[in-house]
């Protein structure tokens, strides 16, 4: 059995909530408290059916307000596959909420009302998906049951979907018709649905191939720390990491940036011992011959694919925090196992992501703003582009004064 | 499984790993929450892992309510004399009597809210930058949306609609002093990811966790432990059951499952049939929908 990471979007009102809880019903994920609690308080609530949208709403003051807020995590399973689903809610604070839960999703589930069609909304998820490197996407046209089933429907939604989304790259993208609120081809294939030929949802969500989004080519090794002698090992130099890309095998040469003195593995431990080769996303334990001038936000790599070095680079940022970007504010970048202190030097524009239209009037950051800025560290960081490889391509920024986190990177 | 593919229980394990270590490197000063309890054990063994051959830099802190089970405690000091572990204890009774938290009282008292002011004293006493905890996202909905690193105000306390992002695998454990954080390794394990990892690993568990005799009596639908700790209430008959615990903690709202599984493959299969949350079993839980916000808010664990 593997694990599949995956986030749902779309409107509000487009069913998220309602193919949220069919999925955890039909696979069994729901329990019987959590059932009749459910039912308590729609009965409270003075909803006319049990609510399946209480079952996702977990804080008090969104059971109160009856809207969503944070992104949160769900969890259901198959005998094939284990889902950690990242539930992002679709008004407030959206681009933000879309961005994190997207940020760890190798797949996203998009409903589109058929009776809507494409909306603004539709698109902006769509265009975050391939911005964040969602390499999976699955448009599920929903309530199909109100348009009667009918197959124009549906390939009317599928044909201004695929107009819109030439401009986006490297999304493979899917479409199933559904119907949400009866099950019409969620778990199982539906009689009413017969001229569509491919499986219910379900059964594509366990078996769609995940693995190839994953960067096998480049190995990085950012350090996180170093493991030294102890009374147990008194000789032992290692350093620990979870690989972010590329193979490493004992016997191979790597390169430690920044010293880019070169050392052989010898050996690669992992949590039950030894290991012959380590991917991501293992945490594993290097050792190397000879040992090296290692620290924690360092980074081990292969001399003859290196990582670029610099202190001043291009990326997209997403600002999440509700305090405005400010100059005159101190920044940390976390990279990797890094913490270093950064500026932006420049917003060359802001990106308007339903017409994709770059506004050049470098107005403040904002949240839910997206914007293309150059970052200047203050000491030299390694990294690659986010499309190349999304372990060390991707950073956030920390206010130096109140520690939130207020932005999120793509580094071009 | 192809190549280049983990399964999901090792996903999980290489995750949680990864949380530990980032924990040690952000923090100076960390403990793990431990309770003698099936995800703490699953905690203590990832934390041996994640840092050999060295010894893990944290060491196990236990709240102790006064309501444990005998089994568990000696449980506890063994596993972490085994593990190699420093254990420290700060006990709800010493609270009490510093008169830091009084009481409650009424038949349904419970000492579980009291843990927190004698956790966040420790917190404080010991200076500790961080909490391991083996909460996990499935347990409740107030979970469902705690971030990996989550964090406290200097009052110990938890502001869920003020959280911090959390993106990539980039934990943000900045804070200021007198703040801590708490760390979640276990986020995305379900209850039978932690069965199915105890199997696989074949980590010891206290017993109570398996089929045993006992004496119980039910209470509001739920089945306690008869202990001199619960006076019974009229209507209320002691019998004998043949059960066992889905979680261990304070007595007095910890409640049984009447279960003939004794193996682990037993108690693997049960859970997986299971109709009902664990958390479903704690009595007090099921005080109002929104008592584990509440708490968690508060400063629980
Ligand atoms: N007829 C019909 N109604 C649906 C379907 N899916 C969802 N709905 C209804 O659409 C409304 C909004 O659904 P909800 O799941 O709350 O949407 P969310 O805002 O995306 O979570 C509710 O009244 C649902 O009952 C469907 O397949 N058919």
């Amino acid at each position: 059995m593997d694990l599949l990471r995956l986030i749902t979007c779309g409107n509000v009102d487009d069913g998220k909530s309602t193919l949220l809880g069919r999925l955890l019903h039909d696979t069994k994920s729901i329990f019987e408290d959590q059932w009749e609690a459910v039912q308590q308080a729609s009965v409270r609530r003075g909803d006319p059916a049990t609510n399946l949208a209480l079952l996702t709403d977990g804080l008090r003051a969104e059971r109160e307000r009856g809207i969503t807020i944070d992104v949160a995590y769900r969890y259901f399973a198959t005998p094939r596959r284990k889902f950690i689903l990242a539930d992002c809610p679709g008004h407030f604070e959206y681009t933000r909420n879309m961005v994190t839960g997207a940020s760890s999703a190798q797949l996203a589930l998009l409903l589109v009302d058929v009776r809507n069609g494409l909306t603004e909304q539709t698109c902006r998820h769509a265009f975050l998906a391939s911005l964040l490197r969602i390499k999976h996407l699955i448009v599920c046209v929903n309530k199909m049951d109100l348009v009667d089933f009918r197959q124009d429907a549906f390939e009317h939604v599928r044909n201004q979907f695929m107009a819109y989304a030439e401009r986006l790259e490297g999304l493979d993208i899917q479409f199933i018709p559904i119907a949400a609120l009866t099950g019409d081809n969620v778990v199982e294939k539906s009689a009413r649905l017969s001229w569509f030929d491919g499986p219910p949802l379900l059964y594509t969500l366990e078996t769609v191939y995940v693995g190839n989004e994953i960067n096998h080519v480049d190995a990085r090794f950012p350090v996180q720390l170093v493991i030294g002698p102890s009374d147990a090992a008194p000789s032992f130099q290692g350093c620990a990491g979870q690989v972010a890309s590329g193979i490493f095998r004992p016997g191979e040469e790597i390169m430690h940036f920044p010293s880019r003195q070169c050392a052989r593995v010898t050996a690669i431990h992992g949590p039950g011992g030894p290991v012959n080769e380590a991917f991501h996303p293992m945490s594993v334990v290097l050792e190397t011959d000879p040992p090296l001038p290692l620290a924690r936000g360092d980074l081990l790599a292969k001399p003859n694919n290196q990582p670029t070095t610099g202190q001043e680079f291009e990326s997209m940022l997403c600002w999440l925090s509700a305090t405005p970007f400010d100059p005159a504010r101190r920044y940390v970048l976390r990279h990797t196992s890094n913490a270093i202190a950064c500026t932006i030097t420049q917003v060359r524009y802001k990106l308007d992501i339903t017409t994709l239209h770059r506004n050049q009037n470098a107005l403040p950051l904002a949240m839910n703003d997206l914007a293309r800025v150059t970052l200047h560290t203050s000491a030299p960081l390694c990294y690659d582009s986010y499309r190349k490889n999304r372990q060390t391509g991707c950073l956030i920024l920390v206010d130096a004064a109140d520690n939130t986190t207020v932005a999120a990177g793509m580094i071009l | 499984m192809s190549r280049l593919h983990l399964s999901q229980i090792d996903a999980l394990e290489h995750e949680a790993i990864h949380i530990l270590r980032e924990a040690a490197a952000q923090f100076p000063r960390t403990a793990i929450l431990f309770s003698g309890g099936k995800d703490s054990l699953v905690l203590a063994a990832l934390a041996r892992r994640a840092f050999a051959p060295g010894p893990a830099p944290f060491p196990l802190l236990h709240i102790d309510t006064g309501h444990n089970f005998a089994e568990t405690l000696e449980f506890r000091d063994r596993l972490a004399r085994e593990l190699g572990f420093r254990l420290l204890v700060r006990t709800v009774q010493d609270t009490l009597d510093r008169g830091r938290a009084v009481e409650e009282t009424g038949a349904n008292a419970s000492r579980n809210a009291l843990q927190s002011v004698t956790l966040l004293d420790a917190i404080a006493e010991l200076n500790f930058d961080a909490a391991i905890g083996g909460g996990r996202r499935d347990e409740e909905k107030a979970r469902a949306k705690e971030r990996i690193f989550s964090h406290r105000d200097a009052s110990g306390h938890w502001h869920p609609h003020h959280q911090r992002p959390e993106l990539w695998n980039l934990y943000n454990g900045r804070k200021n002093p007198g703040e801590h954080f708490r760390v979640f390794p276990l986020s995305n394990w379900t209850e039978l990811d932690v069965w199915a990892y105890i199997a696989r690993e074949k980590l010891p568990l206290p017993s109570l966790y398996f089929s045993h005799e006992r004496d119980v009596f039910l209470r509001n639908g739920t089945l306690l432990a008869a202990s001199p700790l619960l006076p019974l209430q009229a209507g209320e008959q002691v019998s004998r059951e043949r059960v066992r615990f889905r979680t261990v903690g304070d007595l007095t709202c910890t409640g049984a499952v009447r279960s003939r599984a004794s193996t682990l493959e037993e108690i693997i299969a049960e859970v997986a049939a299971a109709r009902q949350t664990e958390r479903g079993t704690r009595y007090d839980d099921r005080r109002s929908d929104s008592a584990m916000e509440d708490r968690k808010r508060a400063g629980y664990f």
